[in-house]
């Protein structure tokens, strides 16, 4: 007969406590793995849009001149390809979900001030350099012009 | 001689998880003909391969079906391997076939759950439920999702499992067969149950051969046939494996057959767990596939035998990509056991097949 057979488990579950719970007045557990949504570091990130590349979703949009960073959550499926392609290991996947939302909102991340300043400062620093590098190769390049005219002016003579 | 009626039933039914119409032709309270139609939920997945890089498209595969979604980015994947000659380290191989047991386990629960909800046995539905609620806690545990595990790749897997996490699988595994047992008893043993099932829906091993019957709907009517017998993989790392077959061909032994299954499938994993070596788990996949080559390959999923082929072209993109799910080669089958049954064992028949109308249309 029927309640014998389930008999020992159906008594088991009359005193132990309740299989599911009581969303979401009890919070869901997580585990360190559970894929629930993309995080970037925006101060570790290089801009270069590799992880954009890679997704299957079209879900990431990154502008590498305005230094920002742009997820659809609703487009996002989870699926770590922008995290295995990440070469700074500026992506993580975070273990909480995404809180439901009623319009489709695009996340911006962008980078910090003193971040934006330093790279700004380090960007300017670099054409500085650069165009000094380029000066002075213009220089070099007409000094040898010039020598190698007057060589061959008093060659001539 | 009674007149003949034809009752619709389906695609909406409480008993159908998923739609599927059919028409029965009924003699008084007796079906004599089964008419099946399908194509409610197309969704045009194999179109969208010449749209989606190959690497990507294994997120597609994977969303073929919702229980066997590992088993689909698994074959599409050892499709792609085989088009390309790309070898996949050992350990990425062991994984894999835990995975795929794993999900066979949770696949047979559910089936189980659901036949008991379709007989009205409610109290057994959700202690099965209940229990693969664990077999999904340990997907969520190791690749983070519980349902679409995003870890099967072209050349591997993304994420290795630790020694010692396997070690718990096992003990987890080991913990929920001595309430499975509890369960297996009440669906084999029980009058209520077996007064449902036992019977009814018969089908000889001749018809299911005729049929073209697959999975544990084909071994119920005593088809030895079960594609880890190729040893595919790592499966050919397996000591010894002999299919799970009954030759009763009724819903009863439909019944027999998965609950055996599951049993199986946790002492492949053991041993899997026993014996799996350290290294990498994934090679990187480079280049295209060529220009006209072209791939098959089969898996066995919970429902029977998938098959996928792919063909190249040359670019990122391939040329084609076909899946033949177990429940498409299972419906005619299906037919077949309606014939000559009880109005009222209609819906315990359909059930018996483990229908996945989502993968058959894709």
């Amino acid at each position: 007969m029927a309640e014998f057979k389930l008999g020992r488990m159906t008594l088991k579950s009359l005193f132990s406590k309740p299989a599911t719970k009581l969303y979401p007045l009890e919070k869901p557990h997580f585990f360190e793995q559970t894929k629930g949504r993309v995080h970037l570091e925006p101060d570790s990130c290089r801009y270069c849009g590799l992880c954009a590349s890679v997704c299957p979703t079209q879900a990431l949009d990154v502008d590498r001149k305005a230094l920002t960073w742009s997820i659809d959550r609703f487009r996002c499926i989870q699926c770590r390809s922008c995290i295995e392609a990440c070469h700074e290991g500026a992506l993580s996947m975070l273990n909480h979900y995404t809180d439901p939302a009623q319009e489709r909102v695009v996340e911006v991340y962008e980078v910090s001030p003193q971040e934006r300043q330093r790279r700004e400062q380090a960007a300017a620093e670099k054409a500085a350099k650069a165009a000094k590098l380029k000066a002075e190769m213009a220089a070099k390049k007409k000094a040898e012009a010039e020598a190698k005219a007057a060589a061959e002016a008093s060659g001539q003579e | 001689m009674a007149t003949r009626t034809v009752m619709p039933f389906g695609p909406q039914h409480p008993v159908l998880p998923e739609p599927v119409h059919l028409d029965l032709v009924l003699e008084d309270e007796r079906v004599v003909e089964a008419v099946p139609q399908v194509g409610f939920v197309h969704r045009g997945l194999e179109k969208l391969v010449e749209k989606r890089d190959y690497k990507h498209f294994v997120h597609v595969a994977e969303r073929i079906c919702g229980i066997c979604s590992f088993g689909h980015s698994m074959g599409y994947s050892q499709a792609v391997e085989r088009l390309m000659g790309i070898e996949v380290p050992e350990r990425g191989q062991y994984l894999r076939v835990i995975w795929h047991e794993l999900s066979r386990i949770h696949s047979h629960l559910l089936w189980l759950g659901l036949a008991a909800d379709a007989m009205g046995f409610e109290s057994l539905f959700m202690h099965t439920w209940r229990l693969r609620e664990h077999v999904l806690d340990i997907f969520e545990k190791t690749a983070g999702g519980r349902v679409i595990l995003s870890v099967c790749t072209p050349g591997g897997v993304f994420k290795d499992i630790e020694n010692t996490e396997l070690n718990a699988i096992c003990g987890v595994l080991a913990s929920l067969l001595e309430e499975y047992d509890q369960i297996a008893n009440t669906f084999l043993m029980d009058d209520s149950v077996k007064n449902r099932l036992v019977g009814v829906g018969y089908l000889s091993k001749q018809d299911a051969i005729n049929y073209g019957c697959v999975g544990p709907f084909g071994r119920a009517s005593g088809i030895e046939m079960d594609v880890r017998m190729a040893g595919i993989d790592a499966y050919s790392k397996l000591y010894d494996f002999r299919p799970v077959v009954s030759t009763e061909g009724d819903c009863y032994a439909r019944c027999k057959v998965r609950i055996e299954e599951v049993r199986q499938s946790i002492d492949i994993i053991n041993e899997m767990v026993g014996r799996i070596p350290a290294g990498e788990v994934r090679v990187d996949v480079k280049g295209n596939p060529e220009e006209g080559s072209s791939a098959v390959m089969r898996v066995e999923q919970p429902r029977g035998e998938a098959f996928y082929y792919v063909r190249g072209n040359g670019t990122k993109f391939l040329d084609r990509f076909r899946v033949r799910t177990p429940t498409s080669a299972n419906i005619p089958g299906m037919a077949g056991a309606l014939a000559g049954c009880d109005l009222a064992d209609v819906p315990n028949i359909i059930l018996t097949i483990d229908p996945c109308i989502s993968c058959t249309e894709r």
